[in-house]
């Protein structure tokens, strides 16, 4: 088959299956699986066992995927989760490979081959979670980060792992099959740490001193696609940098994008190879699911399927309890086990080296790769259950219990529902809590719902898109609906959701950037906001002139709110430090947070105000 | 002749002004009257020049309806002389976009009328008090009439409230519809003087 009819297949495999799988609340990383299922050998059979072939080049997707991912994070930021990586990374990584030893010696794998296994299948895949992570929102959340720092362990352990796996090879390294797997493999061990070091070194100052001038000069040619190309042109020749000291390209690109997320270009390179990523990932995502053999399991149904189960409780177990260890609230820790209950794509990997080094043979290697692909099917699925069925039922519920002391009565609305109360949406809820306005909050994150119901807010639970949430909220009766979600998809999805079914409520959204702003003037909306500080007191402002407070009072009351946000945030950073120091950086946030809530308590603006007041001065002279 | 009006009102807390809200109440549908809320429209006092010369050239009649703080009025109102009366717009050379309109000061005013006089302890007449308004309005070729003023806000009653509001209606209604004499007008030191002038002439 050409290269054309190729390209046709998976782009119109995916192009058809993507959207449908995300009507139905799948998800995309589904969406790409079945389709992948659909074409290949089995289903429909366009394409056969190149799915393979296909699944590696697109293992790139990972290695762009972990370049972003670096990019949004500042050196500092990473320095600060070194903690939660490494503790919960080894913590993850040694049990979940020893309980999943035990379990191959129970199978009769010998101890070698359940070895190898074991290690393959501790890892979790970074591709489905951060792709999944991202797409709900949740990057920042406690499970999110949870999620990324034993990822990112992970990723780093690949590379002991396959220095391991010979050594417990079965008839040792024979000269026929020995794996030229990186160019200093044959150096001494002294020379091969050198190197090592080596090209972290050059990664980290020719990011910073070659790479960004040579981006200057690139973009001073305001040709869009040369600066693709130079992205690009990094990616690829870190990751061969590093594949060439044997270690995991998918690390190597990560630190490039730590070291040039504090460049000017941060934005652009992102921009620039976010379509890559996503195509590629996409491409990865149906390359596995062409590559499950529903032949073979049809044939060991029961041992497939006994053992996806044993794997996958096993390894939700042990996340589950990492959790608890390091504090991730109860909710929180459901997800993070969830998603990271799955055998990853380092599997694929790890196995047919594994293989080639004649630890395990063809037949097991088959099966454990059909385990592997089946577990990242079920995935989404697993999440989808939790997200509908399980969490709602043990965890932060969707609405308040009825009855507690700190709930309003049922039924009742409020005037103005805020849909994201992260830094912007926040501050809109404190200062009109400030100005006596009640708001319904809507938020994703189970943490901060929880603060915030104790702190006596009135929040729903979950994700602000769903008509039945928002109807929930009292969207029917409200006046002012404000989207403050921090991703701009979301943002606008909720929009046209409240738009299309709500017409007589009035929205006020924010814009993260000069674009976003173009996009909702599109959408038709007036009330908009380029986020900051200022433009959020200022929607908030708005707000109690559209409720019918004077304009001008309302714009002195975010004066003063302005003024007291600043000396509060002053206060609060000198004390920052003799806080308890958390693991999590998600969960220091939510501390200051509920401070600050605190604090907002005995704010009163309204009371004290008189100036121009005439009333108070005939009050005054009345009694006398 | 029909006359246009322009209420230029200029109040910081006007929702704590019981006298204010019965007025402006009673003005909303006199045919005629635009009332424009400065405070309202530029809560951040940054006056769109542009349009508020449109409104003057609109009207005939304008009228600077504040509390009367300080000797004065409030400080979006300075902002608007300040910004909107421009040389060569409102005065100077070619200076007059503003020519024969009639403005005057529409105010509410804490102590009471007898405070305002050499003996009272304002030690002089509102009539003086209001000259730099006097005088604005001369520089800009219009004609100034003596002020519509509510004394003893702090200490007057609901009903007395009420009767002004319902005077200040009656006065806009005479002004759009053009039943005065501004040579008359002028003999007066208050509107409210020429108006209770008119009516006893109608009873006799």
């Amino acid at each position: 088959m050409n290269f054309l009819a190729q390209a046709l297949i998976y782009l119109a495999a995916a192009v058809i299956c993507v959207p449908i799988a995300k009507r139905l609340g799948l998800g995309s990383v589904l969406g790409y699986l079945l389709a992948g299922m659909l074409i290949g050998p089995y289903v429909l059979g366009f394409i056969g066992k190149e799915g393979q072939d296909i699944m590696h080049f697109a293992e790139f997707g990972v290695v762009m995927m972990l370049f972003i991912i670096g990019l949004e994070l500042e050196p500092s930021q990473f320095w600060k989760m070194r903690k939660s990586i490494v503790g919960m990374g080894s913590i993850q990584l040694v049990f979940t490979s020893l309980f999943i030893f035990i379990i191959m010696m129970i199978v009769g794998l010998t101890w070698q081959v359940a070895l190898a296994i074991a290690l393959s299948f501790a890892m979790s895949s970074t591709a489905i979670v951060l792709q999944t992570i991202k797409e709900k929102g949740l990057t920042l959340t406690a499970s999110g980060q949870a999620s990324f720092s034993v990822l990112l362990f992970q990723d780093i352990m690949v590379i002991p792992i396959l220095a391991i796996l010979p050594l417990i090879a079965v008839n040792g390294l024979t000269e026929s099959r020995h794996i030229e797997s990186s160019l200093l493999g044959n150096l001494p061990g002294w020379m091969q740490g050198i190197s090592f070091f080596a090209a972290v070194a050059l990664i980290i100052f020719g990011g910073r001193y070659l790479f960004v001038p040579i981006l200057r000069v690139v973009a001073r040619t305001r040709l869009r696609e040369l600066f693709t190309a130079s992205s690009l042109l990094l990616v690829v020749s870190v990751a061969l940098l590093m594949q060439a000291i044997g270690l995991s390209p998918a690390l190597g690109t990560f630190l490039a994008g730590v070291v040039l997320a504090s460049s000017e270009y941060r934005h652009e390179l992102e921009s620039d190879l976010d379509p890559f990523k996503g195509l590629l990932l996409g491409l990865f995502f149906i390359g596995v699911g062409a590559s499950i053999n529903f032949e073979l399991i049809a044939s060991r149904t029961l041992l497939i399927m006994g053992l996806v189960a044993a794997v996958m409780i096993t390894k939700f177990l042990i996340l589950l309890a990492t959790g608890k260890i390091f504090k991730v609230a109860s909710d929180q820790n459901l997800l993070f086990a969830f998603a990271l209950s799955q055998v990853g794509e380092f599997a694929f990997v790890l196995l047919s080296f594994s293989n080639q080094l004649d630890i395990i043979n063809p037949e097991w290697m088959d099966i454990m790769m059909a385990v592997t692909a089946i577990t990242m099917t079920i995935t989404p699925l697993l999440l989808l259950l939790n997200e509908r069925v399980i969490d709602p039922r043990f965890g932060v519920k969707e609405i308040s219990e009825p009855g507690r002391k700190d709930d309003k009565e049922i039924g009742e609305h409020h005037p103005v529902i805020i849909a994201g109360f992260g830094h912007f949406g926040s501050t809109i809820g404190r200062f009109l809590r400030a100005n006596g306005v009640e708001a319904t909050i809507l938020d994703h994150d189970s943490d901060r719902v929880s603060l915030l119901r104790k702190m006596g807010f009135r929040v729903y639970y979950g994700d602000a898109t769903r008509l039945d949430l928002l109807q929930a909220a009292g969207a029917d009766n409200a006046k002012i609906l404000i989207a403050a979600i921090d991703s701009p998809e979301v943002n606008q999805e909720l929009i046209s959701t409240a738009r299309k079914n709500f017409p007589d409520l009035h929205i006020m959204a924010r814009a993260k950037s000069r674009m976003d702003a173009y996009e909702l003037i599109d959408m038709g909306l007036s009330d908009i906001y380029r986020e900051s500080l200022h433009t959020s007191v200022k929607l908030a402002v708005d707000v109690l002139g559209k409720l019918g407070q004077r304009s001008y009072t309302a714009t002195r009351q975010g004066q003063k709110f302005l003024k007291y946000d600043e000396d509060a945030l002053k206060e609060m950073a000198e004390h920052r430090h003799d806080m308890q120091k958390y693991v999590l950086k998600a969960r220091e946030t939510f501390k200051l947070q509920e401070e600050l809530l605190a604090k907002d308590l005995a704010l009163n603006t309204g009371e004290s105000d008189h100036s121009w007041d005439s009333e108070t001065i005939r009050e005054t002279l009345r009694k006398k | 002749m029909a006359n246009k009006i322009l209420i230029l009102f200029a109040h910081p807390r006007f929702e704590r002004s019981a006298s204010n809200i019965l007025m402006v109440r009673q003005l909303q549908d006199v045919p005629g009257v635009t009332f424009h809320d400065l405070y309202e429209r530029y809560p951040d006092f940054n006056i769109d020049i542009e349009a508020e010369k449109v409104l003057l050239e609109e009207h005939n009649i304008i009228i600077w309806h504040h509390p009367f703080y300080w000797y004065s009025a409030p400080p979006l109102l300075k902002q608007w002389i300040d910004l909107v009366l421009e040389f060569e717009w409102a005065y100077g050379p070619g200076g007059n976009a503003l020519e024969g309109k009639t403005i005057f000061n529409c105010i509410t005013v804490g102590g009471p009328r007898a405070a305002y006089s050499r003996d009272g302890y304002n030690r002089f007449s509102l009539l003086e008090l209001l000259t730099p308004f006097n005088q604005t309005a001369y520089l800009c070729r219009m004609t100034w009439f003596p002020p519509f003023a509510m004394h003893g806000t702090h200490r007057i009653s609901e009903d007395e409230k009420l009767q002004n509001a319902d005077q200040y209606r009656l006065l806009l209604e005479r002004l759009v519809k053009g039943e005065f004499s501004a040579e008359e007008i002028l003999k007066y030191e208050y509107l409210n003087d020429w108006l209770d002038n008119i009516k006893t002439k109608i009873t006799v």
